[in-house]
């Protein structure tokens, strides 16, 4: 099974090792990877602040690229990034033609924790991991893709790892995109709520399927001196300690 | 109190979230409301098919909805109402006042109504002289203290007990008690002779029903019953979308309703007013009044992705929901509707203009999309206003024109990969003057001054640099021919 990968630009200019992991986790089920160094952005950053020109920019781009893959399938480590192309087809409400092709790629186009536990079958990846987990469902994870419970029969499959489910767990950590710089104050009250829940909680590590939600979790964390470190998931399972 | 306009939510919210009576009074809304409907939906088996049920008797409705409010008309009318038409909130004050002209009365009760809140209809009323009493408790608390609802639902939901103790000692002049039970007798006990005395009483409508021309009210306190059954005139403001086609279909709206709203599984009380009394020696009104009010609704049903705004039952399930209205509440929003459903369908009443930021005070979570029983997609929504404005299809030319050229930029330069790698390395260089153990600390002064994003994230949080080798780059070196 051939896998192009959907890095997204915020793991691969911000946290490199997440797109590593989660090239071994694929490789090591069995599937061929690849990867197109055309790709940047999904644009969402625009379509998410009104900017639905640029936005549109950036889907016909992405739509471009990865048609001429002969990949079966778009893997992405990012809930709301896959989301994003899922949202492709809105941009082009008058042109059935972008419209249909948005389409098409928007079905070959998975979530990387959905892709392995719906697609692969795959509900444990040999991983092992020495320390407490809890997982933060993302907001475009778990409403726009409705992935709940993959990620969390991968995470309780981990060796020497305990699993414990976060109070509110499904609750926004606050970020939202430019939510976060245009109303920082807001965005940090309801992410102090997250933290809260998260040092509760006891876990030694956060995880989570989005980048972006990691950086504001992290960020807030490392602030205050927190000994809980934010994970993606694919270094969870990538990892053989 | 000095109301709050949607043109300073920003500050507006600084203000609220420094505010800790406000965030005491808020703490529990989501548990309390959130554990309350999850108890209250197990309690029916097709949760899920009554949703879209319902959004397809709204759906239905709103595609003819001409026809739908010339049979309510008709048949309210063939049951002794009168029927008034208000192209807006102005001409809805004017027929409400001209009914109490003619009548001469002054003594009037009111029930909790959003649409009476939306048109302003008690600041008409008091212009002339007339001080109509509002009659819900949370209602009248706030009409107490000079304020406005800060909830759809639950008006008065920013008090604590503890400051509507001291306005009762304050406005009713009893002792200081913060027994509830103390509080709303003395309430009970001076809205009773209100309601003897009334005139006329004014409520809203949830639903109105197009084949019988019914109205019905929900309500858990009795208080709307008194108010449109004691006075000899009831006069029943009602927005253009509230009606539906048939009678069983308030079935479907009974059962979403009070669970999504309150976590009820039925309101205390059912008013439905089918009309005047039949015979002199009924009790009840004589003269019964529904004035169907337009005020920015139409405009709402011509755009096929706006018009499902029109849907909106006011149950306050996304307000419950959301994390944004959980930790700054209603007041700061500056509108009449607050919350979710707040910002959208504010700037699409009373225009983008002065209300621009509500449609980006959200992180698009979508918790508003999941509990809300009619199936609005609030985000989608909120998405399209974003659009709106940002690309000036209304009167916003004035939107930030540093965000429209950084926007500008981005999508120029990322969308081609040699600019998109050169960016990566210039990061990398300027974040040596910024970067510390491999994040970034607090930004401030000249620094947060260049680029205001880094400042605003780097007060509270730590940022993350630019990793020394990209993932493209591992990529060339250690993975494609591995």
């Amino acid at each position: 099974m051939k896998i192009s990968l959907f890095i997204t630009c915020l793991v691969d200019q911000l946290c490199p090792q997440v797109g590593k992991a989660t090239v071994e986790v694929l490789r090591r089920a069995g599937c061929e990877v690849v990867f197109d160094e055309r790709q940047t952005c999904c644009g969402q950053p625009a379509f998410n602040t009104g900017y639905r020109t640029e936005a549109r920019k950036f889907a016909k781009r992405f739509i471009e690229i990865f048609e001429e893959s002969d990949a079966d399938f778009i893997v992405s480590p990012s809930g709301s990034c896959t989301a994003m192309v899922k949202h492709f087809d809105e941009l082009f409400a008058e042109d059935e033609n972008w419209r249909s092709r948005a389409a098409r790629i928007a079905a070959k186009t998975y979530e990387f924790s959905a892709f392995l536990v719906n697609v692969l079958k795959i509900e444990d990846t040999n991983a092992s991991f020495s320390g407490k987990l809890t997982w933060h469902d993302a907001c475009h994870g778990l409403r726009d893709l409705n992935v709940r419970d993959e990620p969390r029969k991968l995470l309780k499959n981990v060796r020497n790892a305990e699993f414990v489910e976060l109070k509110n767990a499904d609750v926004c950590c606050g970020f939202g995109g430019t939510f976060a710089v245009k109303y920082p104050e807001i965005s940090v009250a309801i992410l102090d709520n997250k933290i809260a829940e998260i040092e509760k909680s006891g876990a030694d590590a956060v995880v989570a399927c989005d980048a972006s939600c990691l950086m504001q979790i992290g960020g807030r964390l490392s602030r205050l001196g927190s000994k809980a470190k934010p994970m993606h998931i694919a270094e969870i399972l990538a990892a053989q300690e | 109190m000095e109301h709050l306009t949607a043109e300073t939510f920003d500050q507006n919210a600084r203000a609220a979230l420094a505010d800790t009576q406000l965030r005491g009074a808020l703490k529990n809304l989501a548990v309390t409301f959130g554990e309350r409907r999850q108890a209250a939906i197990a309690t029916v088996e097709n949760w899920e098919d009554l949703r879209e049920r319902a959004r397809s008797i709204k759906d239905e409705t709103l595609a003819h909805l001409d026809k739908y409010l010339t049979d309510f008309a008709d048949n309210a009318e063939k049951a002794g109402a009168q029927i008034h038409w208000a192209r807006d909130g102005r001409e809805a004050c004017a027929i409400v006042l001209e009914l109490l002209k003619e009548r001469d009365a002054t003594k009037i009760v009111k029930s909790k109504s959003m649409a009476t809140e939306e048109i302003h209809l008690n600041a008409a009323l008091e212009k002339t002289g007339i001080d109509p009493v509002e009659t819900d408790l949370g209602e009248w608390i706030i009409q107490l203290a000079g304020e406005t609802p800060s909830h759809i639902v639950v008006p008065a939901i920013h008090k604590t007990k503890g400051q509507i103790a001291d306005l009762f000692v304050e406005k009713v002049g009893i002792e200081k008690s913060d027994d509830v039970d103390v509080l709303t007798k003395t309430a009970r006990r001076i809205l009773r002779t209100r309601f003897a005395e009334a005139e006329v009483g004014i409520s809203g409508v949830n639903f109105g029903v197009a084949e019988t021309g019914t109205i019905l009210i929900l309500e858990n306190e009795g208080n709307i019953r008194l108010t449109t059954s004691l006075p000899k005139t009831h006069i029943a403001l009602m927005g253009i979308e509230k009606v539906v086609p048939r009678f069983t279909d308030l079935d479907v709206f009974l059962k979403l309703l009070p669970r999504s709203g309150t976590g009820q599984r039925l309101t205390t009380y059912q008013s439905l007013i089918t009309g005047t009394k039949r015979n002199a020696t009924d009790e009840g009104p004589a003269e019964v009044h529904i004035i169907l009010m337009d005020n920015g609704r139409s405009r709402m049903l011509a755009h096929p992705t706006t018009r499902q705004s029109l849907a909106c039952i006011r149950c306050g399930a996304c307000l419950n929901a959301c994390p944004v209205y959980q930790q700054i509440g209603g007041h700061a929003y500056g509108s009449v509707y607050p919350g979710p459903i707040g910002a959208v369908i504010t700037p699409q009443l009373v225009g983008i203009g002065k209300t621009k930021q509500l449609p980006f005070a959200s992180s698009l979570c979508g918790a508003c999309r999941e509990v809300c029983p009619v199936k609005i997609d609030i985000p989608e929504l909120l998405l399209h206003l974003r659009a709106e404005i940002a690309e000036g299809v209304t009167e916003t030319s004035t939107h930030k024109f540093s965000e429209k050229l950084a926007f500008g930029f981005y999508s120029f330069a990322w969308s081609r990969p040699e600019f998109y790698k050169l960016g990566t390395k210039i990061s990398r260089l300027l974040q040596k003057f910024v970067a510390k153990d491999g994040k970034i600390g607090k930004t401030s002064g000249f620094l947060a001054k260049l680029a205001p994003p880094l400042g605003a994230w780097t007060a509270w949080r730590d940022a993350p640099t630019v990793a020394p080798k990209s993932f493209r780059e591992i990529w060339k070196s250690d993975l494609e021919n591995k």
